[in-house]
């Protein structure tokens, strides 16, 4: 059932492409892997907040007047605010693509820098509201302390909003780390024209933590724009 | 079974380095099946410790040897072992690891990094259960059943739910690998109906991997988070809903299931092709009985749940979709069975645990019959006919098929041939042992003896002890193949490249293999299991050594002109 | 030690069905199994290498066989599958007039308390021959009420009401247990069922010692905790009424529909936010905290009485 002949052979020639993985045949071949990968990697992390947008589902629909009451509380304009900078940063993340897409390094380090700083920015406001929570008591646990309306429905609509922005925040910090290290590679010229999936791939999923937060945003803070006050 | 001498390679890829260090930082998946197997074959011991504990316990109906603290401990921890650190990761991370590349004719793995990686994240969830395990260890149960697991219980479950999450980062990115491993990098001409059952069932189990984890991964989040602050999603005192984390943890945690079961069956078909010399019957059937199997395996989820106070209606589509799961299931015990008629069937060590699969798996399907029923379901669920039921699954089924594996690509692994006399000795013993301990499980929970129970009624002792008798001759069996599988690494490396004549792209290289696998990439022309070698030659004894050569490097050439060359094979498969 | 039963005893109605069902089961699964082991075992030694057996004729492949194989199996399971969710219908709808008990499951025990006002711990004393409701709450984590000999079980959870039924056919003892695992000491969660002929049940009934009805305690918990205020005809309409609430269908404040039963008036009790009816303000705490939960179930049962029924009557 096998050709022994086949012309491939595996025992690496001396000009062997050193952009080339020893268990790819071709570079189009570890391209192609190295994009499923990440897509495949990515249907993982839909999955992964379907959990929670499961739950918040649930509870939304028992407790609707409670959670659009909660969500008065949280910031809309600091949130509209890191909207923007998300996509504006993925903005900056599709150039960098492009840029390391045409092989100009200089281009594509200032682009993921740019991207780096907005990525950096959400986090500094996120930070901001964070502890806009911490000191009205609005953080879940033994010190929430909610004098509006059913506080303990308040009570689950904060553990969704701190669970989901939070793992959301855990996935920009590491976007942030990786960031650096596909900087670091750009600039020590590990890419090129014919290769620079990793630079691609790190653009989906850049592309997808935002997506994410353009869920979050109109479904935390967005709920009740009309019912509020202030 | 030497009757062909291939010359020994110095250059096989357990001689590529000695060093802790050519190990512990090795890129080669076949290394890393190695690391996965030590790892795993740890945490059997360690369930199994704990399973022999319980059993001792349970031969009084009194409770005497330990506190009933402690046996809660014991069944948590031994499912957690069991489950979560050896049968998930048994075949995919073992055999899978090694064969995967092999049998589709690649180098290695398309990410092998990230798979050092997961063996790493392995050892890490590892070591957070550990921690757990000697300090004290918790007492939820495996299921973590909010509210218990987060208000409740006096010990600390956070570290092993940390554990839990890393570790399912290691499942996930293990069934991604094999993913991209399948869908691109599949040797020329061998198109997605060529493929060995092994990948498609591995191919399954990613997908269930892949899909299914990460939902356990943010249930035990919330969970963690819960414990940590003292208020979650799940906790009623908040008009939080325990019933959402179990539907959450199952929505993993049944599809789990068929992670550890559909390997076994990828084994079981190599394995019972092998030794009856005759192409799978049915192969588009069993292919796709196994897509079938995962993708009902994410929709009945909530037959765990037909007494938790889901809602009737619920109840009634979870039944009937259970109900299903048997069609594909029984498509897959039949095929097998018509594989074996009009074979030449050698009796070997693998076949004979396949033989055990078989018949205990159809026990344990049968028995989940009774559950997917609604009406019997109410009396039987959370009594030991459970656990009976999904023993006869998971040990009868996924250890019995790893087992069948271990035995039959040993050889390709290591080399070296065990000792046959001990290895069916073994296999026997297992058989026996488990029946005894498992079957009269089946009528205590008939009876009404509820699982989980410390103390029991008097009246259900007798069976006890007979279950714990039972499970002290499977404890032994067990010791066995450690003991003569360790001793046939002392002997040289003169398996051979294909002792059993088998057909298949990780038998056409050497034993063991090298570090590149193959020294040329092979072309693949033909459909698999072309065992027809003996097929004129009926009743012939001796057809098999001669047969087997023609196998070996798979130039028999009449079985090469069973099909015209495919279109695709000028390239690999890229789908 | 030698008191070895095989099978367990069926003492309810549901038991014989279900028994039946099992049977079925039994039965399909030998079938099915002999033909595999025959299969195999006749396959294994007449196929074994080197035997003279003819293999003239070996298939690979089948498509009638196989699709024989799949759509037998099929049609036998949907077949078990109609009857079984039929009778697991039957077991979720209490029949009419089905006298009702209340559990309150705790860490570790069961606590029972009939209408009448007798309170159990660990035991429930029933009558032979008539239908039994148990409405069940848990106070911790979940539990599960389970009675093999009955071959019922459910699943007690905290913050709501679960129910089954269950009329005893034959009078004795029988096992209870908690089925679904809650802590350290699960397995001592454990009581027993005596079922009575109903003369000597009336005389249990008639044994309690002073203890007020579930609805007497009841009403004196609705003027302890001041419900009046609001909840009466001539208190200013600032609550709805409660007489003849029990049973009715009540319209909220959304347009929705909610039959106003046991679990509608216990979350009212605990979560008056969760329906507000129709034309009225949320004005009510919650007394989640103020309330055990036997005191919502007397509480329950005292609204229950309100309007048309009287105490003690009670559907007997």
């Amino acid at each position: 059932m096998v050709d022994l002949n086949s012309g491939h052979n595996p025992d690496h020639n001396p000009d062997h492409n050193p952009e080339l993985a020893h268990q790819f045949e071709d570079m189009d071949q570890q391209k192609e892997a190295a994009a499923l990968g990440m897509w495949t990697f990515l249907i993982t992390e839909v999955l992964f907040f379907g959990g929670l947008f499961t739950a918040y589902i649930v509870f939304r629909t028992q407790f609707s007047e409670a959670f659009a009451k909660a969500s008065h509380h949280l910031d809309i304009v600091l949130g509209g605010i890191n909207t923007f900078i998300l996509l504006g940063s993925s903005l900056t993340m599709a150039l960098a693509v492009h840029a390391a897409q045409e092989g100009r390094k200089e281009k594509t380090i200032r682009f993921l820098g740019v991207t780096g700083i907005l990525g950096a920015a959400f986090l500094v406001i996120k930070g901001f509201e964070y502890a806009h929570k911490f000191e009205h008591n609005l953080f879940p646990g033994a010190s929430f302390g909610y004098d509006g309306f059913e506080p303990d429905h308040a009570q689950l609509f904060f553990i969704l909003y701190f669970a989901l922005t939070g793992v959301h925040a855990a996935h920009m910090i590491v976007g942030l780390l990786l960031l650096v290290v596909i900087a670091w590679m750009t600039a020590r010229g590990r890419f090129s024209a014919t290769y620079h999936s990793p630079v691609e791939n790190f653009g989906l999923y850049w592309h997808f933590v935002d997506i994410v937060w353009i869920f979050l945003y109109p479904l935390l803070y967005l709920i009740d724009v009309t019912g509020r006050t202030q | 079974m030497t009757t062909i001498k291939e010359p020994l390679r110095p250059d096989d890829y357990l001689n590529a380095g000695y060093g802790v260090k050519s190990w512990l930082l090795t890129l080669d998946h076949k290394r890393i099946a190695i690391l996965y197997l030590i790892s795993i074959t740890f945490f059997f011991f360690v369930g199994g410790f704990f399973a022999v504990l319980l059993r001792i316990e349970l031969m009084t109906p009194a409770g005497d040897i330990v506190t009933a603290e402690t046996y809660n401990k014991l069944f948590t921890m031994h499912g957690i072992a069991m489950i979560f650190f050896f049968l998930i990761p048994s075949i995919p991370a073992v055999l899978g690891n090694f064969l995967v590349p092999m049998m589709i004719g690649a180098r290695d793995l398309a990410f092998p990094r990230l798979n050092l990686f997961s063996w790493y994240l392995y050892n890490v969830g590892g070591l957070f259960t550990l921690y757990t395990m000697t300090t004290g260890g918790i007492d939820t149960g495996w299921t973590f059943y909010a509210p218990y697991s987060s208000s409740y219980t006096l010990s600390d479950p956070v570290p092993v739910v940390v554990g839990i999450f890393v570790l399912g980062f290691s499942s996930i990115l293990t069934g991604l690998n094999f993913l991209v491993t399948i869908h691109k990098m599949r040797a020329p001409g061998l198109t997605w109906f060529r493929l060995p059952l092994f990948i498609w069932a591995s191919y399954a189990t990613s997908v269930i991997q892949v899909l299914g984890t990460p939902v356990v991964a943010i249930a035990l989040v919330l969970l963690g988070f819960e414990r940590l602050t003292g208020v979650g999603i799940f906790d009623p005192k908040i008009d939080g809903d325990p019933i959402l984390f179990q539907h959450l943890f199952w929505f993993y945690s049944h599809p789990a299931v068929y992670i550890m079961i559909l390997p076994s069956m990828g084994v079981v078909s190599e394995v019972v092709s092998c030794y009856a010399r005759k192409k799978i019957f049915g192969y588009n059937a069993m292919a796709f009985a196994i897509l079938g199997i995962a993708v009902l395996g994410f929709l009945v989820w909530g037959h765990h749940m037909f007494i938790s106070g889901q809602s009737v209606y619920a109840g009634l589509v979870f039944s009937a979709l259970s109900f299903l799961v048997a069609i594909p299931s029984a498509i897959k015990v039949f095929n097998w069975t018509a594989t074996l008629y009009k074979g030449q069937i050698e009796f070997r060590t693998p076949i004979l645990y396949a033989f055990g699969f078989i018949g205990l798996f159809t026990i344990g399907g049968l028995t989940g019959l009774f559950l997917a029923s609604l009406a019997t379901d109410v009396h039987l669920t959370d009594t030991y006919f459970v656990v009976a039921h999904f023993h006869y699954i998971m040990v009868g089924g996924a250890v019995m098929g790893y087992l069948a594996g271990i035995h039959f690509w040993w050889p390709k692994i290591t080399g070296r041939m065990y000792n046959e006399a001990w290895a069916k000795f073994s296999a026997l013993i297992l058989f026996v042992g488990f029946n005894l301990t498992f079957f009269p499980q089946f009528i205590l929970g008939y009876m009404g003896m509820p699982r989980r129970y410390y103390v029991y009624p008097e009246e259900f002792q007798v069976l006890n002890v007979m279950s714990t008798a039972g499970a002290s001759i499977l404890g032994l069996g067990y010791l066995i193949p450690m003991i003569y599988l360790t001793w046939s690494l002392r002997k040289p490396k003169t398996a051979g490249n294909n002792p059993w004549k088998a057909t298949g792209l990780e038998w056409t290289t050497v034993s063991p293999p090298l570090t590149h696998n193959f020294d040329s990439v092979p072309t693949v022309t033909t459909e698999p299991y072309l065992y027809d070698d003996t097929d004129d030659a009926s009743g012939s004894a001796g057809s098999a050594g001669s047969a087997g050569l023609a196998g070996l490097a798979g130039l028999d050439s009449s079985a090469r002109a069973a099909l015209p060359p495919h279109p695709k094979e000028v390239k690999r498969g890229r789908s | 030690m030698w008191n070895f039963p095989l099978l367990p005893e069926a003492a309810s109605t549901v038991a014989t069905e279900i028994d039946a069902i099992w049977w079925v089961l039994v039965a399909v699964s030998i079938f099915f199994g002999a033909i595999i082991v025959v299969g195999l075992v006749y396959s294994a030694v007449r196929y074994r290498r080197g035997s003279k057996a003819s293999r003239a004729g070996a298939m690979n492949d089948n498509l009638l066989l196989e699709l024989s194989w799949s759509i037998i199996p099929l049609t036998i399971a949907m077949a078990i599958y109609v009857w079984s969710s039929k009778v697991f219908i039957d077991m979720h709808v209490a029949p009419p007039g089905a006298m009702e008990v209340y559990v309150v499951a705790k860490q570790w025990m069961w606590k029972i308390q009939h209408p009448e006002g007798n309170k159990e711990i660990n035991e429930l004393h029933v009558p032979v021959g008539k239908p039994v409701k148990l409405i069940m709450t848990s106070q911790d984590v979940i539990h599960s009420f389970s009675i093999p000999a009955f071959r019922i079980k459910q699943d007690v959870l905290p913050a709501r009401y679960t129910t089954q039924w269950f009329e005893a056919t034959k009078p004795g003892e029988y096992h209870l247990f908690c089925a679904e695992y809650c802590g350290t000491s699960h397995s001592g969660m454990v009581g027993r069922v005596v079922v009575m002929e109903e003369a000597d049940y009336q005389n249990w009934l008639a044994g309690r010692r002073g203890a007020d009805m579930m609805a007497g305690s009841g009403e004196k918990l609705f003027a302890e905790f001041g419900c009046q205020t609001c909840h009466r005809q001539d208190s200013g309409q600032r609550g709805p009424a409660l007489d003849g609430l029990f049973g009715s269908i009540v319209t909220l404040s959304g347009g929705d529909k909610v039959a106003a039963d046991a679990d509608y008036l216990r979350e009212s009790i605990l979560n008056p936010g969760a329906k507000v009816v129709k034309g009225y303000q949320l004005l009510m705490p919650t007394y989640r905290n103020q309330l055990t939960p036997e005191q919502v179930n007397e509480l329950v049962e005292y609204v229950k009485q309100l309007g048309g029924i009287k105490i003690g009557e009670n559907k007997r």
